[in-house]
Formats: C-alpha cells, structure tokens, sequence
C-alpha cells in the first residue's frame, strides 16, 4: 500500500470510478488540461479523453443543471465546482431540481450525480474561496453531503457517492489536500455513507467534527489528555443523513459534548447536532453542549483568518468548560 | 453571418507600431500620458508578481497585457461614471484613481483595498465570476431613473460571457435601455481553457445583435483604437441610445494568477506570437517611430515609473494593520446584540494571544 496525500486519493478514486463504469465522467472548469486548480483530475484527460472529461464553459449553474439531465440520461456525471464559495451559482439547480427530480417525478427519475468541491480556510484564498456552506445543503431534502477529512476516507467516500443513485455533495477540505499522507489501498474499496467513524476514542466528552475541522479536533484532544481529560472525537463524514445513533451512543457514553464547524455559527450545522443530543440523550447530558464555530461575519481576509477560524486552543477552551461544568 | 466582416477588429497601430489607422482625435500629449501610465502600471504589475514570490504578499492576479483596455476605457469616461471591475482590472482602477497601493494591500489582505476612496465612483473588485455586469446595469439604470448624466462601464473577461449573468445583464439592459458600456476584455484564456473552447461562436462581439444594442471589436493592445471607441461608445450610450457591448481583444501575457502554472495548458509559440503586440511595447514602438517621444525620454518615464512604484511599495508594506476585529464592522450598519458578543469574546481571545498558527 503506498502513502497517498488526500488529492491523490481522491484522484485514484475518480480513475477507478472511470475505469470500472463507463458511464462515470467528470466535468468542471480547468478539470481536463489542467488537471483541476488542486490537480484533482490530473492525468484523467489523458486515459479517458475528452468525451468524458470536459473542460466546460465558465458556468456552475450551466454544469450542474447540465449533470442534472446528464445523470437522468444515464450517465453518472461527477461534477466539480472550483471552489465552494462559487457553488451559490448553482443553488438553484440543486436545490430546487437536482434535490427534487426523484420526488418530483414520483420516482420515475433520479439523479445519480456528485458534486465535489474543495472548501475552508486556512489557505490564505480571495475572499468567498474559503466559506463553508454546508448547512445550507443540510436543508434540501434529497441531496447527500459529504465531507472527508482523511485520504483514505475520501476515496471510499468518494467511491460510495459514485455508486449513489442520488445525488451528493461532496466539499473536500482544501487545506486537508496535502496536510499529509496515509496508507490507501490502491484498489477499489467503499467507506458507506451516512456512518460517522470515532476518530479518537474517550470518556470524558464527545467532540462532534468533520471535514477540516477533524484533525484540530484531534490535536484539542491530544492537549485535553495531558490535562487529565479524555476526550472522544467524532468525525461525522457524512453530514446528511446524519448518523444519530453514534452521536447519541458517545454521548451516552461520555455525558458531554462540544460541536465544531469552521462554519457561521448561526444557523450552522453544530446547531442541528446539538439539538439532536438534546432530543435524545438529556438525561446523560453532566453540560450543555457547546459549540465552537466561525464567528458570525463573512470569512474574513487571510491577515485575519487564523484569528477568526476555531483552532485548538478554542476547542480546549470550550472542553475544560464542559468538564467543569 | 460573418462575424469578421461584419465585427472587424478596430486598430490604428499595429503589433510593430506602425500607424494602419486613423489617429484623430488622440493628442501627442494624450499619449504621452498614456505611455507614462502604462509603464509605471507595468512596472507595479511585475513587481507585485516579485513581491509574490518573495513571500511579502499574497496571490496576486496579474493584469500585464491588458493595461491599454483598462486605462484606455476609463480615460474615455467622466469623472462621475460608474466602473465596475473585478480581480484582474486594477489597472482601470488606478487610472481611476484608486492608489497604486491599493492592489498591494488587497493582495496582502487589508481590508481597506475595498474601501475605494469616495472621490472615485467605482465598486470594489470582486472575484466571482460576471457578477459584477449585473451590478453595472443596475448603476446605470439608476441613474437613468434619477436624471442623472452617468453611464455605467463593466469590465470582465471572455470567460465570463459564459455565465447566465452576462447574458441576463445585456438583455435587461437592452430592454431598459440602461445606459451601460460591457467591456469584454478577451484575453483569450479562463484560466486553462482558451476561447475556442469557452464559445462556438467567432467574437463576443456578435452578442451584441442577439441582444438587439451596439457591439464593436477593437484591438485591446491597441489603447489609441480602445480610447477612439469608447469615446464614440460613450457618447451614444450618453445620448440615451442604450447600452453597447465592446470586445477589445487582448492577451493574457502571464499566469493566471500567481497561483497558476501555464506551461501546464498553454503552448509557448502561442505566448510568444501573441506577446510580440503587447501594449506597452507596441505604444513605445509607435512614439520612437513617430518621432513623439526618444530614447532619453524612455529612460526618465522608466525611472519615474520605478521611483513611483518603490513609493506604493513602501506605502503598502508600512500601510497600518487594522485592528483584527475590524472583521465586525460593517457586516452590518450597527453591529447586532449577536455580534457584540462575539466581538467581546474575540477581543479577549486576541489579548490573551489565541488563534497563533500551530
Ligand atoms: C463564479 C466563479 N466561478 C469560478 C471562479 C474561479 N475562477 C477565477 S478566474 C476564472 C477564469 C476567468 O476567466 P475570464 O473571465 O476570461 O477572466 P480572466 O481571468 O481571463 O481575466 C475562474 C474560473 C470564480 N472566481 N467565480
Ligand atoms: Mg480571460
């Protein structure tokens, strides 16, 4: 098994997808020649051609709405949206068609397609590259999001979301692309959506993560364990559906819990995680559940980002607050 | 249809600076002054591209090749006509105005690059792709609404006529007859994909007649033919004959952006023909040859351009940070309970030295 960065991961994946089904094509801005801005589609130009992968137009709403009836057609189109933050271009293609058709049409249509895009801070982007949006997407009934925070998770991630008959959004932590490298099998192999995976194991709080904000979990984790306290970290992966049942069985189990999203923090999605361990496990809550978020502005320019995202030290903050409780 | 015989390309000096068209209307001194401007744009353009490279500021766009659309089209407007631009047209905006620091700060990630000083009537840049046109139509339509004399002019890029905005922005304008300029500077690529692949159709100026309004094709390297058209343009959009559309093509002479690598898409022979009838070169070429302006007077706007340019540097690096949590101001008009305490507890976060990398 070789080491592989999270890119290369999800560029195995996409090759595979590809190889496997012929149907399976991607399509985007600067996806084919340039291999994708992050080099995510590298090389698929050269194997598979340009039928199946397609340098489109500049125009998100024209390639999702396009992958809508490509995928109602039968094919399996993977989509890729430069950045999230340009992902507002297509809101009205995915949330009022793409998320619907199945529902819409009684089930005589659905639309087998994913939609990848890098997302987050960290990175020192322009202004809207970095917004995390998923909430808004946790709001459309029909469509599945997805967010990977490992190589070896955003392959099989990526691997299930082409199998998937509906559709996925699948935002990739950009500042994860290259943070380092795992062991990821060469071959095909699924991680199933819809199922958290416990990063970390403790018992004294559950953190709730995903995406980019997994490995400062881990880190807030680390420095909480030389205080004595022992804490759980859940990487949700999949944001919808969500998994309730591992949330509420480390809740259970630990009694306390902290929700982390780089994301605004109203209306964010921690909102929805606490209000579920609220509904279900109040009687093992020792503490309210706390979240840790961006704060409610727009993301602020790269001088200020590193002020502005949470970060271990924020996440330990709100730790010592539940276990003091 | 034969989009070249019925847009042909407006030019009166060629790639070698020969004059092939007519130069009425531009002065000597005018373009004396054009000459100064787009060295010393040039000049700030490269040493933002070093500045990159030395770590000292962040991912810059640059707008090398394109100077003559940029500066050509705002010298042909009034002081209080809108501009609308975005990442790459920073040159239109200093021309403008607009201090040669600003593109340094914006690229440092200052905060105040978007604060464009009152005394010029445009909008801060913005990065998403064609949003901006929208905005130029609706400027333009309010002043249209108030009685006011002010036209609207929108920069973006052939990548951009692919989005629904520009054609919605062009067909509301055509149907409220707003009085809006639409400059499509086609520097022939969108990052790695080049115009052939972004359209089927020959120009973008053709557009133009789906739209029932004015469309013209100039040379954009050409800023004698750029200022002669957008003169002409201006004053019939002026004179309320609704809007137009203007094609100036051009070339993106580097990378995309500091970020990007075009060898990786972009064939060299290519780069080399089409740099051969770059701006600054070709207006130089045309002056020496006209006998307008000699060697020495190319020495003394290189080192004014440069002393100039060293200036907006060191203004840029010395600039004052704002204070981090600035990030709450102007989200909204008074800052919400919400938001209070959320600067409270960011304050008191920074104080204590939280949010260090690492
Ligand atoms: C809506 C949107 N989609 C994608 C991007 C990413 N992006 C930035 S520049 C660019 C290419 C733009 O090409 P063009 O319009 O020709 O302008 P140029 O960069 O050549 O000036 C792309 C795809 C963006 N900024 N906004
Ligand atoms: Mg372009």
């Amino acid at each position: 098994m070789a080491k592989v960065t999270m890119i290369q991961a999800i560029n195995q994946a996409l090759g595979l997808a590809m190889e496997r089904d012929p149907k399976v094509m991607v399509l985007g801005e600067d996806v084919g020649k340039n291999g994708g801005v992050f080099r995510a589609t590298e090389g698929l130009l050269d194997r598979f051609g340009e039928a199946r992968v397609v340098d489109t137009p500049l125009a998100e709403s024209a390639i999702v709405g396009s992958a809508v009836g490509l995928a109602m057609g039968g094919m399996r189109p993977v989509a890729e949206i430069q950045f999230f933050g340009f992902i507002y271009e297509t809101m009205d293609q995915i949330g009022t068609q793409a998320s619907r058709m199945r529902f819409r049409s009684q089930g005589r249509f659905h639309v087998p397609l994913v939609i990848r895009a890098p997302f987050g801070g960290g990175v020192r982007t322009p202004e809207i590259h970095s917004d995390s949006l998923e909430a808004f997407f946790c709001h459309m009934p029909g469509l599945k999001v997805v967010t990977p925070s490992t190589p070896y998770d955003a392959k099989g991630l990526l691997l299930s979301a082409i199998q998937d008959p509906d559709p996925v959004l699948f935002i990739e932590p950009m500042r994860l692309y290259r943070a380092f490298r795992e062991e990821v099998p060469e071959d095909w192999y699924e991680v199933p959506l819809g199922h958290a995976r416990i990063a970390k194991s403790g018992d004294d709080v559950t953190v709730v993560a995903w995406g980019p904000m997994v490995p400062v979990a881990e880190a807030a984790a680390e420095k909480a364990g030389q205080e004595g306290i022992s804490v759980e970290v859940l990487d949700l992966r999949t944001l919808s559906p969500i998994d309730t049942q591992a949330i509420i069985a480390s809740v259970q189990k630990t009694g306390r819990a902290v929700v982390v999203h780089e994301a605004v923090r109203t209306g964010g999605f921690g909102a929805e995680v606490a209000a579920l361990i609220q509904e279900h496990a109040f009687l093992s809550l020792e503490a309210p559940v706390l979240r840790v978020t961006g704060y409610d502005t727009p993301f602020p320019v790269p001088s200020i980002e590193d002020l502005w995202l949470p970060d271990a030290g924020r996440l330990l903050e709100a730790i010592t607050t539940v276990v003091r409780y | 249809m034969k989009p070249d015989k019925e847009f042909p390309i407006r030019r009166v000096i060629d790639e070698d600076g020969q004059l092939v068209g007519d130069r009425s209307g531009v002065t000597d001194d005018e373009l004396k002054e054009f000459y100064r401007w787009l060295v010393t744009l040039r000049t700030l353009d490269q040493r933002a591209w070093n500045l990159q490279r030395q770590g000292r500021i962040g991912t810059y766009p640059p707008f090398s090749g394109q100077e003559a659309t940029q500066v050509g089209v705002v010298a042909a407007l009034d002081r209080m006509d809108w501009i609308c631009g975005s990442y790459r047209d920073w040159a239109a905006l200093a021309y403008a105005g607009v201090p040669l620091y600003y593109p340094l700060l914006n690229s440092m990630g200052h905060p105040v690059s978007g604060n464009i000083p009152d005394s010029v009537q445009a909008l801060p840049v913005q990065v998403v792709i064609a949003a901006q046109i929208l905005h130029a139509v609706g400027l333009a339509w309010s002043a249209k609404l108030q009685g006011q004399d002010r036209v609207a002019v929108t920069f973006f890029g052939d990548g951009a006529t692919s989005q629904g905005d520009f054609h919605e922005a062009l067909n509301l304008a055509s149907v409220m007859k707003a009085p809006v300029i639409f400059v499509a500077q086609n520097n022939q690529w969108a990052i790695s994909v080049p115009i052939s692949r972004q359209m089927n159709s020959q120009t973008i100026a053709q557009r133009s007649l789906a739209y029932n309004i004015e469309g013209v094709r100039v040379d954009g390297n050409d800023i004698i033919a750029v200022f002669q058209t957008l003169k002409e343009v201006a004053a019939r959009v002026r004179a309320g004959k609704g809007p137009a559309l203007v094609e100036a093509v051009t070339y993106r002479l580097g990378a995309h952006t500091t970020a990007d690598d075009p060898t990786r898409y972009r064939p060299s022979d290519e780069e080399a023909r089409l740099s051969h009838g770059e701006p600054v070169a070709r207006l130089k070429r045309y002056l020496l040859g006209a006998g307008i302006l000699g060697e020495e007077d190319f020495q003394r706007i290189d080192d004014e351009a440069k002393a100039t340019v060293d200036e907006a540097v060191k203004t840029a690096e010395s600039y004052p940070k704002s204070a981090s949590e600035t990030v709450f101001d102007h989200v909204y008009q008074d800052l919400t309970e919400p938001l209070k305490q959320q600067r409270a507890a960011f304050r008191q976060r920074v104080a204590e030295g939280g949010g260090q990398r690492g």
